[in-house]
């Protein structure tokens, strides 16, 4: 049997000039979150209908709530537009379901049907109320609200609606890069930034061999959960051990962290206008630790004139973990390996960093060559949602 | 030949052995070594364990990679005994388990643990009743085979399970050696479980302690970072590699191997039973797999040799047993020469019903023979 998802569309719909083409960025992003599933859409004037298999069908609901931009969506049976064949449907849908109370809302599109949405209702109420046992009509509250929208050759009879992700459609935005640690941080700062349609290439500062390989795996697993919102992200890996060690030999300890985020930016600047991204984004909230005080921003965003997106920069530790909780990036995120940031920590890093004292620093190493040969040598992972089964042939 | 010893072991799977050699070869680095090649093989290891966990439907930290089913049993007992010192030490069992079990309750009888012993129905199973009524809220440990290795019953580990939810504080250790690739298990109401992979064509020496979380276990091997922090000692990656091929390999078509064992039990059946001096001490609830009959003209010891010259295997009891009769039968009820002339068929999904036909026919044939000797004397 052939179900229909209706997807209601998310803030969306109030962007009058650019609606059509959310939607059809939204309509892409379906395809291929559902590229496993065969479908076929239509789009009405508020909603975009999706066919599917009824084998198929607990695999699209899985797959759509991962998909931002839309609202909400329900399961709608169909069933053909003639009166016995509508009572019959209602009553099978809700007969297994556990509710008191109930209301019956029908819409009328093919105003050929021969009876009139409100009498068709009170009819269809009036069938439940005669076949099933002990329920009732509550207009204002009801347990179960049962939808019947009557179209010109099919119906559609829902009960159910699942919330959807919310946000636009990821990519509607253009591009932008995240500093991808192996924190708490930074993948919840990805995904909020695709929530808001920005469709996300991760940067990974590796410093090998101060760090290990695991630490890098780890960055992939977390660029795989965030893969899950745009079905691929391209995983930027740049070396970045020389440009640590030569601050380290030659820079001021407190200073150590506030030129190496320096470095970082002028770093996500050039791969910025590399890859076209319109931002970089970040996972610094406000406070957490020395080189993310408000001075310390000033003077680390100095480097660069592209908008620097802190989308957790408000919360608090706790709100961070919770999403990093609920998006599935927690347990992966606290594995305990090393990342750059960590291992050249100087003991009392500088809290108000100045502008000058940081030239100074700068003056003295010789990092426009390595900044230039580090980025040629960054190279790219491409990272997949699915896990890739390495040891198939083994296990 | 004709191998009907599946429940002493099964013959490794070709597939299985490629896993061991390849992964021994490619693999060799210690799991827990820091460098790039230890890391490849923690990773293997890591998703060996996973696919482990995910057939059982259980965490990847409740795998506990063991030698062998017996020691997968003593470290569920013993461990809990250990980690629970205050606890009242009072144990549930049967008589129907594994020896790994069974001599260990008497080493444990004389260090002052309480061994309960559950009564059986006239089918074997157990008697919930009694189970209920032997049942204390600070017992320690329920402990049960489920699925008997000598005469095949099958205990409702699911009823077990779910009357022993209203004991939170007993544990319930699963012995499930001879029912893993067999019958469908639910390990959710379960806290330990052993078996082995060589019962499923994986390899001997490679063996499984399910640990729930909720569970705590003193180690049996104390010692640095392994595969579980529960048991140290190099971790074998080749070993769990296959330990999870073989596993994976063994659910496989479950269902429609448990058919094809039904179909060898009917016709093994069927033919037995029209022999004479041939009595049957199977019950039709017991696991296809196993089938355990007495011949009680003759020892079965010479019945088991004459047929091994015709290439035919099958085993007098279980291979691990140490008594001459039956522990098995006698607790069924069984008489004193019904369980010391005991056989056991043991079938796995690779046995045909042409070999069933050719077994019946040899045995017929021997047991004329030896029927014939017996009157020229």
């Amino acid at each position: 049997m052939e179900r229909v998802i209706l997807i209601k569309y998310g803030e969306l719909t109030t962007k009058k000039g650019n609606r059509n083409f959310f939607i059809q960025v939204l309509e892409q992003r379906i395809q291929e979150a559902l590229q496993d599933v065969s479908f076929h859409i239509q789009k009405d004037l508020s909603r975009m209908l999706l066919f599917v298999k009824d084998a198929d069908l607990e695999k699209a609901i899985e797959k759509l709530s991962c998909v931002f931009g839309i609202h909400a969506f329900t399961v709608a049976t169909i069933v053909a537009s003639q009166k016995d064949a509508i009572l019959e449907e209602v009553y099978q849908l809700v007969k297994e379901e556990s509710f008191k109370t109930f209301k019956v809302e029908v819409k009328r599109s093919d105003k050929k049907f021969p009876i009139s949405s409100m009498e068709f209702a009170r009819d269809l109420g009036a069938h439940l109320l005669k076949n099933l046992k002990e329920k009732k009509v509550d207009v204002h509250h009801p347990d179960l609200f049962i939808s019947v929208e009557i179209r010109e050759k099919q119906t559609f009879i829902y009960t159910h609606s699942y919330a959807g992700l919310g946000g636009y459609p990821v990519g509607v935005q253009g591009v932008g890069l995240l500093m991808l640690s192996g924190g708490i941080d930074s993948p919840v700062a990805g995904y909020l930034a695709q929530k808001r349609g920005i469709k996300l290439e991760a940067v990974y500062f590796e410093a090998l061999p101060h760090t290990s390989i695991e630490a890098r795996e780890k960055v992939i697993s977390l660029a795989r959960i965030l893969a899950k919102y745009q079905n691929e992200i391209k995983l930027h890996v740049v070396p970045f051990t020389k440009i640590q060690e030569e601050i380290y030999k030659k820079g001021k300890k407190e200073y150590t962290i506030t030129i190496m985020r320096r470095m970082m930016y002028r770093i996500m600047e050039a791969l910025c206008k590399k890859q076209h991204a319109k931002c970089f984004i970040n996972g610094e909230s406000i406070g957490q630790v020395a080189s993310q005080t408000l001075s310390s921003m000033e003077v680390i965003n100095q480097v660069t004139s592209l908008p620097v997106i802190r989308p957790v920069a408000c919360l608090d530790k706790l709100e961070i973990m919770e999403i990093a909780r609920k998006i599935g990036t927690y347990e992966t995120s606290i594995l305990p390996y090393e990342d750059c940031c960590t291992v050249f920590v100087p003991k009392h890093p500088i809290i108000n960093p100045t502008k000058e004292a940081c030239m100074e620093i700068e003056d003295a190493l010789d990092f426009e060559k390595i900044l230039e040969e580090v980025i040629q040598n960054t190279f790219v992972i491409k990272v997949n949602s699915q896990k890739e089964k390495e040891f198939e042939n083994l296990l | 030949m004709i191998y009907f010893d599946n429940a002493a072991t099964t013959w490794t799977d070709r597939a299985v052995l490629d896993t061991f050699v390849q992964v021994t070869q490619q693999f060799g680095a210690n799991p827990n070594a820091l460098h790039a090649r230890g890391h490849q093989a923690k990773k293997l290891m890591e998703e060996a364990t996973l696919q482990v966990a995910t057939l059982f439907d259980v965490k990847a930290s409740e795998v506990i990679f063991t030698s062998c089913a017996s020691e997968s049993n003593n470290f569920a007992v013993q461990g809990l005994l250990k980690s629970y010192p205050h606890r009242k030490k009072r144990i549930l069992t049967t008589p129907l388990e594994h020896s790994s079990l069974s001599v260990l309750w008497k080493h444990l009888a004389k260090e002052g643990v309480e061994i309960c012993f559950l009564k059986l129905q006239e089918d074997g199973k157990i008697d919930l009743k009694d189970l209920k009524e032997q049942l204390k809220k600070d017992t320690l440990l329920v402990s049960i085979h489920h699925v008997n290795s000598e005469v095949g019953i099958i205990q409702d580990i699911d009823e077990i399970g779910t009357i022993l939810q209203d004991y939170p504080k007993t544990f319930f250790h699963v012995d499930g050696t001879q029912s893993v690739g067999k019958i469908p298990i639910s390990l959710e109401k379960i806290d330990l479980f052993s078996c082995s992979a060589h019962k499923f064509f994986g390899l001997k020496g490679s063996g499984c302690l399910i640990k729930k979380e909720s569970v705590h276990l003193t180690p049996l091997i104390f010692g640095g970072k392994s595969q579980s922090p529960f048991r140290a000692g190099t971790p074998s990656v080749a070993s769990i590699a296959s330990f999870a091929k073989a596993l994976r390999l063994a659910l496989f078509d479950l269902e429609k191997k448990y058919q094809h064992a039904k179909a060898l039990e009917q016709r093994l059946l069927d033919g037995l039973s029209q022999m004479e001096g041939v009595v049957l001490n199977h019950d039709e609830g017991n696991s296809p797999y196993i089938i355990n009959f007495s011949v009680l003209f003759t020892k079965p010891e010479t019945l088991l040799h004459a047929l091994s010259q015709r290439e035919v295997y099958l085993s007098t009891k279980t291979a691990c047993s140490e008594s001459g009769a039956s522990d098995a039968l006698l607790a069924l009820g069984k008489s004193e020469k019904i369980a010391s002339h005991s056989l056991r068929i043991s079938f796995s999904y690779q046995n045909t019903i042409e070999e069933v036909e050719q077994f019946l026919k040899i045995l017929k044939e021997t047991l004329d023979a030896l029927n014939l000797k017996k009157g020229a004397n």
